[in-house]
């Protein structure tokens, strides 16, 4: 990307400055509450758990402040181009970062909920998902803060494997279900919190494809690599 | 908001947040005004070079990029107001409905007919508000009193300053605001039922709401003429333009529907200019 020209008016190029560095602290901070989330259901850390569920208010705050500067901004400078562009893009993403931090605080108060419960199976799948989410959250965030769209596609072409996990995961549950009726609880748990951190990596993906437009001017195409197969999944109980 | 993890609000594949069409979602008429490989020349300095675009018809054409880019000179080869000055010279074509106007043969009367210009200060002549539309008229036309009366009202009409004028048709049309004056430019401009307006710069003397007058006057005008706009405000551009043409240094940079334009410009250097990079 070729860099740009300083704005004649320096107190609008501050402004989009700051605009950027309130998305990256929102992005920082939802891609904890992820970290956090799920190291307190694999650690049955109750007291990290109910830090999290507390600490999503502050991404909310995040997200109205962000929207409050973007109206300002919009009605005050009238930004075109490349200014619009970026400005439209810190709105929705601060969106979807607000959904990323409801999505980590629903997956950690039902951490909370499975620590009383006895454990079931491993939980390196979940470990692995929040890694991959995380980095793709965090990838994100950085094309956005550097204006590199091709860093943007990369994040944006690489949900598959969060996917594939999610539905190992998913197969893995029902399976335990069906083994013993009083893993139920725990496993029902387990799948939501799964389907969260999926849900978590298919909003950094929108975030990649707003990221590209702002940063391109271009839109990505419709059909993104996808491996979400759990939609069509049928486990027969053994006979 | 609520925290229920069976959310499914995310799409995952959605519109882009661009649209990219002209600004009444439809696409560019065809073209009222061909200019090929023009080229103009004031002496020795090369004004604007090899210049390609369409004008398209009853829609309207804005022309930004920082002074001295061109964009007024374009202009004034438009409705050959250069032939005026010695020295000053056009090469390669300008196509009106596929006639040569850069052609030495054209009749220049009979083309500034078709071609009418509107300019950056109101220039009433000193005379009746009546007289001001009549005197244009008779160059062109043999007109009775009663058919001269119709035509000034039309005239007026379009240009919106009928209720304000009718009243007072015979007094000066120096003792009118400045909005009111150019108004009655653009009425006397129309009176002669060109095909294309020009309007070079036409709000920048006048107020805010004089402005937003004359931008509506504008969008109301396009239904039946051809306009292309020249003009320092790039808001009013994207206000008022279906189609902007970016200039620089005497050449054509990029030329999009407005609503490409000002959202995802292809260009570097357009880029800059609308953002406020430069210029």
């Amino acid at each position: 990307m070729e860099q740009m020209a300083e704005h004649t008016v320096r107190s609008y190029a501050e402004e989009l400055r700051r605009l950027r560095e309130m998305i990256a602290r929102m992005g920082g901070l939802a891609e904890r509450q992820v970290a956090d989330a799920v190291a307190s259901l694999v650690r049955r850390d109750t007291d990290l758990a109910t830090e999290v569920v507390g600490r999503d208010a502050a991404i909310d705050a995040l997200e109205r402040e962000v929207e409050n500067f973007c109206i300002r901004i919009l009605a005050l400078r009238q930004p075109v181009g490349q200014d619009l562009r970026l400005v439209i893009a810190c709105l929705k993403i601060s969106h979807g970062l607000e959904r990323i931090g409801d999505y980590a605080r629903n997956a950690a108060k039902r951490s909370i909920v499975l620590a009383q419960q006895p454990a079931i199976g491993s939980l390196n799948g979940f470990n692995r998902m929040a890694v991959l989410v995380q980095e793709n959250l965090k990838g994100a965030i950085d094309a956005l803060v550097n204006d590199d769209a091709a860093r943007a596609d990369e994040v944006w072409a690489a949900d598959e494997p969060v996917d594939q996990v999610y539905n190992g995961i998913f197969r893995e549950m029902l399976t335990f279900m069906m083994e013993d009726p009083r893993n139920i609880t725990s496993a029902t748990h387990l799948l939501f919190i799964a389907k969260n951190l999926e849900r978590i990596g298919d909003h950094a993906t929108n975030i990649a494809e707003t990221v590209h437009y702002a940063v391109s001017g271009e839109n990505l195409p419709d059909d993104r690599p996808k491996g979400d197969g759990s939609a069509y999944a049928v486990i027969r109980p053994p006979v | 908001m609520s925290d229920s993890a069976m959310d499914n609000r995310t799409a995952t594949t959605r519109p882009g947040l661009g649209t990219m069409q002209a600004r009444s979602g439809a696409a560019l008429n065809e073209a009222k005004l061909a200019i090929r490989d023009l080229s103009f020349y004031y002496g020795a300095n090369k004004a604007l070079k090899n210049i390609h675009l369409d004008i398209p018809a009853r829609q309207v054409t804005g022309m930004i990029g920082p002074s001295g880019c061109g964009k007024s000179t374009l202009l004034r080869v438009l409705n050959r107001m250069y032939s005026l000055y010695p020295g000053q010279r056009a090469e390669g074509e300008v196509l009106l409905d596929g006639e040569n106007i850069i052609a030495d043969t054209i009749d220049l009367n009979e083309l500034r007919s078709k071609v009418g210009m509107v300019f950056q200060k109101p220039t009433p002549f000193p005379m009746t508000i009546y007289e001001n539309i009549a005197f244009g008229v008779r160059l062109h036309e043999q007109l009775s009193k009663s058919a001269m009366d119709e035509r000034v009202e039309w005239a007026l009409t379009r240009a919106a300053l009928w209720t304000e004028a009718k009243d007072r048709l015979n007094s000066s049309a120096m003792g009118m605001s400045g909005g009111q004056q150019q108004r009655l430019c653009i009425a006397r401009t129309i009176a002669v039922r060109p095909e294309v307006i020009l309007f070079d710069e036409p709000t920048s003397a006048l107020d805010p709401i004089s402005t937003l007058k004359i931008e509506e006057l504008i969008d109301e005008l396009k239904r039946d003429f051809t306009i292309a706009i020249v003009t320092h405000n790039m808001q009013q551009a994207a206000r008022c333009a279906d189609q902007v043409a970016f200039f620089y240094l005497g050449e054509l940079i990029e030329v999009a529907p407005a609503g490409q334009l000002f959202t995802a410009p292809k260009h570097p250097k357009t880029q800059e200019y609308i953002t406020g990079r430069f210029g």
